[in-house]
Order: C-alpha cells, then sequence, then structure tokens
C-alpha cells in the first residue's frame, strides 16, 4: 500500500502499523505515533490496521528548549 | 520547596537540552547546574534512524524529571497531538505547551495556545504554557485550568533578558499564588538574579547555556545567579532613591576647624 510517511509518499509492504514500523526497520520503545492526526498508543499498533494513503507520523525524542 | 503541580522540586532552573556542542557537555551542564527538570522535543525519525533512542537513554541516564514540549508547533492541532505523543514516550502528563503564532520573535499564539491549554487541561494533562507577560492571556490560561505560567521575559533565543520590568512585576503582583516560571530571553546569569530578584520561582534557560563558550560552567553561574535572586527577593531589597544619602552617621563627626 502507499502510506505518506512522516512527510513522504511510500510504498510498503504492511496491513497494521505495527507491521509497518516493522518493514521500515523503526524498532524501540522510545517511538511515538499517529495516523491521520490521531494518536495511536504503542500497545495499540498491532491492532491498527492501515489504509490506502494514511498519513503516518513517527516521531521520536529529540534535544529541545 | 517549589511546588509544580504535584511534584516538588529544591531546584529552581528548568534546563533546555538543545544546541549544545555534543551530550557530554549537555550532561555536565546538567550536573553543575543541579537542575531537576529538562525540557525535551519530539521530532520525525528517519527511516531505520537510531538517534531518537541515543537520546532517549542519555535522558534516562540523566536522573532528572522531563518536561516535553510542543516546540515549533503553529496550531493548535498540531501542540495537542503532539503532547499526546510525548505523553506516549514520556510517561508523563507534563506538557510545556507551545503554539508559535510569529514567524520573526516566535511569539506565541495566545489565543491558540489558550485554547490549547483548555483542551490539554480538560484530558489530564499538566500544561506549562510558555506566554507573553499579557495579564489578560494569563488569567484566561487560569480559566482553562493552567496551575502554572511561564512568560517569556524576551525573545527565544535573543539573550535580551527582561526587556520590561514593569510588566513583569505586575505579573508577579497580580498572580502571588501561582509558580511562575520565566521561559525565554535569558542571556545572563545577571538577567537570571534580576527575574527572580522580582519574585519569580523559577527560570527555564536553553541557549544561554548550551551558546555559551564553556556552557556547564555557566549553568552552575546560573544557577548561583537564581538562589542569589530568590534569596534577595525575600530579604526586600532597598529601593532606588533620587537622591543622596550618607550611610555613614553625621553626629558624632569630628569638626576640625
Amino acid at each position: 500500500m502507499t502510506f505518506i510517511i512522516n512527510g513522504e509518499e511510500q510504498e510498503v509492504a504492511a496491513t497494521t502499523l505495527a507491521d509497518l514500523l516493522l518493514a521500515l526497520d523503526y524498532e524501540g520503545g522510545w517511538l511515538a505515533t499517529a495516523v491521520n492526526g490521531e494518536l495511536v498508543h504503542r500497545e495499540d499498533r498491532a491492532d491498527f490496521r492501515l489504509g490506502e494513503r494514511d498519513r503516518i507520523e513517527i516521531l521520536s525524542p529529540m534535544q529541545g528548549g | 520547596m517549589l511546588k509544580l503541580y504535584d511534584v516538588e522540586v529544591r531546584s529552581r532552573l528548568l534546563l533546555g537540552t538543545a544546541r549544545y556542542p555534543s551530550p557530554a557537555i549537555l550532561a555536565e551542564s546538567v550536573r553543575r547546574s543541579k537542575t531537576e527538570i529538562v525540557t525535551v522535543s519530539l521530532r520525525r525519525e528517519a527511516v531505520g534512524g537510531k538517534a531518537g533512542g541515543a537520546f532517549f537513554d542519555l535522558i534516562g541516564e540523566l536522573g532528572v524529571r522531563v518536561l516535553p514540549n510542543t516546540a515549533g508547533c503553529h496550531s493548535v492541532q498540531e501542540a495537542v497531538l503532539t503532547a499526546k505523543m510525548a505523553r506516549d514516550v514520556f510517561r508523563t502528563d507534563w506538557i510545556k505547551l507551545e503554539v508559535i503564532g510569529h514567524h520573526d520573535t516566535l511569539q506565541p499564539d495566545v489565543f491558540g495556545l489558550v485554547e490549547a491549554a483548555r483542551i490539554l487541561n480538560g484530558e489530564g494533562f499538566q500544561v506549562f504554557p510558555y506566554t507573553t507577560d499579557d495579564l489578560v492571556v494569563a488569567e484566561r490560561l487560569l480559566e482553562a485550568g493552567c496551575r502554572v505560567l511561564m512568560p517569556w521575559c524576551a525573545p527565544i533565543g535573543s539573550a535580551q533578558g527582561p526587556l520590561n520590568p514593569m510588566a513583569l512585576r505586575a505579573f508577579r503582583a497580580h498572580f502571588p499564588d501561582v509558580p511562575l516560571i520565566i521561559d525565554a530571553g535569558i542571556g545572563r546569569p545577571s538577567h537570571a538574579a534580576a527575574v527572580m530578584e522580582y519574585g519569580y520561582d523559577a527560570v527555564l534557560l536553553n541557549t544561554a547555556v548550551a551558546g555559551a563558550g564553556d556552557p556547564a560552567t555557566i549553568a552552575e553561574a546560573f544557577a548561583l545567579a537564581i538562589e542569589a535572586g530568590r534569596l534577595a527577593h525575600g530579604a526586600v531589597p532597598l529601593e532606588p532613591r533620587d537622591i543622596a544619602v550618607p550611610s555613614t552617621p553625621v553626629i558624632g563627626k569630628a569638626v576640625f576647624t
């Protein structure tokens, strides 16, 4: 399916958010995810089914002030 | 002790984590500042990237409380979503709420700020709003459920120090029981001492430390200045006068004529 991941269009073979993170080699307990502007808790990613052209944000901690 | 929501802290300095020359200097600055609270951000992680993980581990090792922020958010929707994502990562209800309204001055969009604060307070967050020194906006933030206010004293990163002491003093006087943290605009330890002398409860710094020639040493200098300013405020400093007043008594002065 085609997704918009962190603002960039990408083709990824995944049907759930957890599958997508695995397919793209994202790992770690520090990631935050949102789909189409809504938070998806880390514990809900395995059951969260993705649709064509879903907008996915994957964030992680960064230096900030 | 300073109470911020349900947490008591000894240090009245909050430190940002951005723009340090190296992670080691950041860690040393945190240590020498004796801060108990650091602010952090969330950003898009690159595919396969592990940068966030390394930073997450570093913050964990510092042994301090984390205050995630919504830095760089320009809309209510963006700020609210970022806050929720930060809570998911850091497992804290604390959020430093920024809704930026102006590109050049990084002045908060105070209308969006109040709206975002209302939403987040309703969702169980404990909001630390980055705001201006406007009393009416501050009233609205308190009505929206905020129990801490963070007025700027000058634009973010400008190092200008308190540009409007009268407004900052009025802000303090108007909200005697609300913890007030000066956020943004401090450049030097003397600026921090000044706002603490006005009666502020704490100071949040980033660029003033990270951008200094020796960040760790100036972090310690800030900690001392903040403590000095706090002590001075409690001691009721002398008010300025327009005329000279001799400090040595005139009575008993020898007359050599």
